[in-house]
C-alpha cells in the first residue's frame, strides 16, 4: 500500500511539473513571438540551398532576407537563374520581365604537357597562386592554365576535373555559374561562356602569332581566319587573341574547322 | 657564455668552406646588363631614360617613386639597347633596362669615385639626402630603403646594431668584406652612428668567423673607438634583425613594431659599406659583393658584381660546372629563390648564386604530417606552422591571420626540420600573397 502512494506521488510530482512547463512555454510562445517574415521561408524554399554566395551574401538565408527587405535584386542568384528569378518575383508578388542567359565557366587552355612548352619543374605547394608568384607560372605562356588545381579545390559541386593531359575542365551540365574558379584563377583563363554555347576559342594568350607558335601548338595566333571563313560567327579578333561575341548567332562550324592551331573547339561537356 | 636569441632556430651545415678563404674578385664586365627598375622594397623607381640613351657610369637611370622606393643608378657606361619586362631571380616581374657595355669600359682604370670627401662637416639632413640619392638599400638581402631607417625624426636611438652575423649557410660575402674593408665598415659605422645618434654601438658577429672579429677589433682599436664586437653563437636565423636584437641588446620587437620602437636600428656590414661609398665616395650602389658556391662549380668564390650582370657571367667567372646543376639558387639555400633562367640578373639584394647538385639536395617525398611539433620549436617567431599549413591548405587566410601568420618571415626553419618534407614555408608564403591579394 505504502510503495502504492510512493509511486502514485512520484508520478504526480513530475507529471505536474511537466503540464506547469508545458502551459509556461505554450503562454511565452504566444506572447514573446518573433515576428518573422513568412517570405523568407518561402524564399528559402525557391532558391537552390547551394549556398555559394555569388549574390554577395553568406548564403541563400541572407539572400533571401536581403530580397524581403527590398536590399538587392531579384537576378543575383546565378545557380538559380532565370527560374528561381521568376519564383522570387512570385513570392514577392511583384510582375518581372526577365531574360537571363545561363552561364557556365570554362577554362579557355588547351596547352597540355604535349602541346606547351614548360620552362622549368615545379616541386612546391600544389596550388595556382603559389605557382603563379615564381616567375609568372612553369610555363613559357604566361596565359595559359597553370593546371595546380586551384579551381577544382574551390567549386563547391567538384564540377572540375583533371583530363588526360593535366589540364583543367569544367563539367558544364554540373557547372552552377558561382564563379568562384574565376576569382581564384591567377592567370583570369577561366571564363564566362553561355550554357548553350557551340563552341569556344581555347586560347588566352594576346601575344603575337610567331611568339605563341614559339610556346604552344595549339594558342590562338590571331590570323583572323575564322572571321572570314564565319562571319557570321560573332569572331573578334582584338590584342592577337579570337574572342566569340555569344549574341551572333551565325554559323561558326566553318571557322572551327579552317583554324590552323585548332584552338576553336566545341564546349562538351566531358572532354577526350 | 657566448649569446645567442632565446626561441627556435635551427644550426644547419653552414657549407662556407668552398669560398671563406677565396678573396673578393672584380667578375669582370659583361657585354650587355640588365639593370630592373625594382630593386628594392617598395615601389620600383620612375625610369628616366629610353631606347638608344647613352649613360656614363653611375648615372641617374631610374628616380625614386616617392619616399618608399629606391634609385636606381647605370652599373656601366654604355648605350640603352631596349626597355623590357624580364623577371627577376625572386619571380617578381620588374621593368628593366638592357645597357650594351661601352667597347673599352674599365672603371678600374677610370678616375671616378675617388676623391674623398669630409663627412665630419656634413650635416645630418646632407648625409641622408646622400644616401638616398646614391641608392642605398639594404644590402643583407631585404633591400629595405636604407633613408628610411635612418629618417629617425628625433626619436632616440639607444643602440645602433651591425649585423656581420652572415648566417645563411654558403654565403661568405659579408665575412670577406669585413677581412677586407674592415677599416670603411667601421667610417660607415661612424657616419651611420653621427646620422642617428646613438649611444652604443654594437657589432654582432657570428663565432665561427673569428677572423672577422678580430679585424673589426683591430681596426676599431686603431680608430681609438668605442664600439662593442660580440661574438655570437652560430645559430640560423640570426642575421634576422629581430633575432640578432635579442642575442645583442636582449630586447624583443614586438609584433608589427620596427627596431626603432625600442631604441635600435639595425644595419648591415654591407650596407654600412655601401654608406661609406656612397657618402665618402660619392659612388651610387653599382656593384656588391656576391658569394658564387655550391659542391659543383671549378672554383666558387667572392666576386664584386656591376649591378644587373647576368647569373650566367658569373658561372662562367667561376670555371663553370662540373656536373649539371640540379638546383640553382638565388641568395642563401634557407631564404633563397630558386632560379631556372641564367639571364636573371644579379641585383641589390642578390648576395649568392648557389648551384647545387642531386646529393647537396637529398631529395625526399612529401608525406603526411605526424604531429611531432618540430617546426613549432624551430619557429623563432613562437607561431604554429603546421597549424597555419593547415589552415592555408583548407583556404581559410583570415583564421591563419589571426593566428600571426603575418609575423612569419619565411625564414625556412620549420620547412627545414619538418620529417615529412611539407613545403612549409612556400605555403604560408601563399597565405601571405592571398591576404595581399585580398586586401
Amino acid at each position: 500500500m505504502e510503495l502504492l502512494v510512493n509511486l502514485l506521488q512520484a508520478v504526480g510530482t513530475v507529471g505536474g511539473l511537466g503540464i506547469a512547463f508545458g502551459v509556461i512555454l505554450a503562454v511565452s510562445s504566444k506572447l514573446l513571438a518573433v515576428e518573422k517574415d513568412e517570405r523568407v521561408e518561402r524564399l528559402e524554399n525557391v532558391l537552390p540551398g547551394l549556398n555559394c554566395g555569388i549574390c554577395g551574401y553568406a548564403g541563400c538565408a541572407s539572400y533571401a532576407e536581403a530580397l524581403t527587405q527590398n536590399e538587392t535584386e531579384f537576378t543575383k542568384c546565378a545557380p538559380g537563374g532565370e527560374k528561381a528569378a521568376k519564383a522570387i518575383a512570385e513570392v514577392l508578388g511583384v510582375s518581372i520581365d526577365v531574360n537571363m542567359v545561363k552561364k557556365v565557366a570554362q577554362v579557355h587552355c588547351r596547352g597540355g604537357k604535349t602541346t606547351a612548352q614548360y620552362v622549368f619543374d615545379y616541386q612546391g605547394v600544389k596550388d595556382c597562386n603559389a605557382l603563379f608568384a615564381m616567375h609568372g607560372g612553369n610555363k613559357a605562356c604566361p596565359y595559359g592554365c597553370l593546371g595546380q588545381g586551384s579551381c577544382i579545390a574551390v567549386c563547391p559541386v567538384n564540377a572540375i576535373s583533371y583530363d588526360a593531359d593535366g589540364l583543367v575542365w569544367v563539367d558544364k551540365e554540373k557547372c552552377i555559374s558561382c564563379e568562384k574558379c574565376v576569382s581564384v584563377c591567377p592567370t583570369h583563363v577561366i571564363k564566362m561562356i553561355p550554357y548553350d554555347a557551340d563552341v569556344l576559342v581555347a586560347c588566352n594568350s594576346i601575344d603575337k602569332g610567331p611568339v605563341v607558335k614559339k610556346y604552344c601548338s595549339v594558342g590562338c595566333i590571331g590570323c583572323k581566319i575564322c572571321s572570314k571563313q564565319s562571319p557570321e560567327g560573332g569572331f573578334v579578333v582584338d590584342n592577337f587573341l579570337a574572342v566569340i561575341d555569344y549574341s551572333q548567332k551565325g554559323d561558326r562550324e566553318a571557322a572551327m574547322e579552317k583554324c590552323p592551331s585548332h584552338c576553336i573547339i566545341r564546349n562538351k561537356s566531358q572532354i577526350n | 657564455m657566448v649569446k645567442t636569441f632565446a626561441r627556435g632556430g635551427v644550426h644547419p651545415h653552414d657549407n662556407k668552406k668552398w669560398s671563406r678563404h677565396v678573396s673578393v674578385q672584380n667578375a669582370g664586365i659583361p657585354n650587355t646588363v640588365v639593370i630592373p627598375m625594382s630593386q628594392h622594397m617598395g615601389k620600383p623607381a620612375d625610369l628616366l631614360v629610353q631606347a638608344d640613351d647613352v649613360l656614363t657610369e653611375g648615372m641617374l637611370i631610374g628616380k625614386a617613386a616617392g619616399f618608399f622606393s629606391v634609385n636606381v643608378h647605370s652599373s656601366v657606361a654604355g648605350k640603352v639597347r631596349e626597355i623590357t619586362e624580364i623577371y627577376l631571380a625572386n619571380g617578381m616581374k620588374s621593368q628593366a633596362v638592357v645597357v650594351e657595355v661601352e667597347e673599352g669600359f674599365d672603371p678600374e682604370a677610370s678616375s671616378m669615385f675617388l676623391a674623398k670627401e669630409n663627412w665630419r662637416t656634413m650635416s645630418d639632413e646632407d648625409i641622408v639626402n646622400r644616401i638616398a640619392d646614391m641608392g642605398v638599400a639594404g644590402l643583407g638581402g631585404a633591400t629595405f630603403p636604407t633613408h628610411i631607417k635612418y629618417a629617425i625624426k628625433d626619436r632616440n636611438v639607444e643602440y645602433l646594431v651591425v649585423n656581420g652575423v652572415e648566417c645563411e649557410p654558403f654565403l661568405t660575402a659579408d665575412h670577406r668584406l669585413m677581412l677586407e674593408k674592415s677599416d670603411c665598415i667601421i667610417e660607415g659605422i661612424e657616419i651611420s652612428r653621427k646620422v642617428l645618434n646613438a649611444d652604443n654601438v654594437i657589432i654582432g658577429i657570428e663565432a665561427n668567423k673569428p677572423d672577422a672579429i678580430q679585424s673589426l677589433r683591430d681596426s676599431i682599436i686603431r680608430k681609438n673607438l668605442d664600439f662593442e664586437v660580440v661574438a655570437l653563437k652560430t645559430r640560423y636565423p640570426q642575421g634576422d634583425e629581430k633575432q640578432l636584437l635579442k642575442a645583442t641588446i636582449n630586447r624583443e620587437v614586438p609584433s608589427g613594431a620596427l627596431p626603432l620602437d625600442i631604441g635600435a636600428v639595425v644595419s648591415n656590414v654591407g650596407t654600412l659599406y655601401a654608406i661609406y661609398e656612397a657618402v665618402v665616395l660619392k659612388k651610387p650602389v653599382i656593384e656588391r659583393i656576391v658569394t658564387v658556391s655550391g659542391s659543383i662549380l671549378k672554383n666558387p668564390g667572392n666576386f664584386k658584381v656591376r649591378l644587373g650582370t647576368s647569373i650566367r657571367e658569373l658561372v662562367d667567372a667561376c670555371g663553370g660546372f662540373t656536373e649539371e646543376p640540379v638546383k640553382m639558387i638565388a641568395g642563401g639555400p634557407m631564404m633563397g629563390f630558386s632560379i631556372f633562367d641564367l639571364n636573371a640578373p644579379v641585383t641589390k639584394g642578390v648576395s649568392g648564386i648557389l648551384a647545387l647538385s642531386e646529393r647537396d639536395l637529398k631529395p625526399a617525398g612529401e608525406t603526411a604530417c605526424i604531429s611531432c611539433g618540430r617546426c613549432i620549436h624551430a619557429c623563432p617567431m613562437g607561431l604554429s606552422p603546421t597549424t597555419l599549413f593547415k589552415l592555408i591548405d583548407h583556404q581559410d587566410y583570415e583564421k591563419a591571420k589571426q593566428e600571426n601568420l603575418l609575423d612569419c618571415k619565411e625564414c625556412g626553419c620549420c620547412g627545414f626540420t619538418c620529417p615529412a618534407r611539407l613545403p612549409l614555408v612556400q605555403m604560408l608564403r601563399l597565405g601571405k600573397l592571398m591576404l595581399r591579394k585580398k586586401a
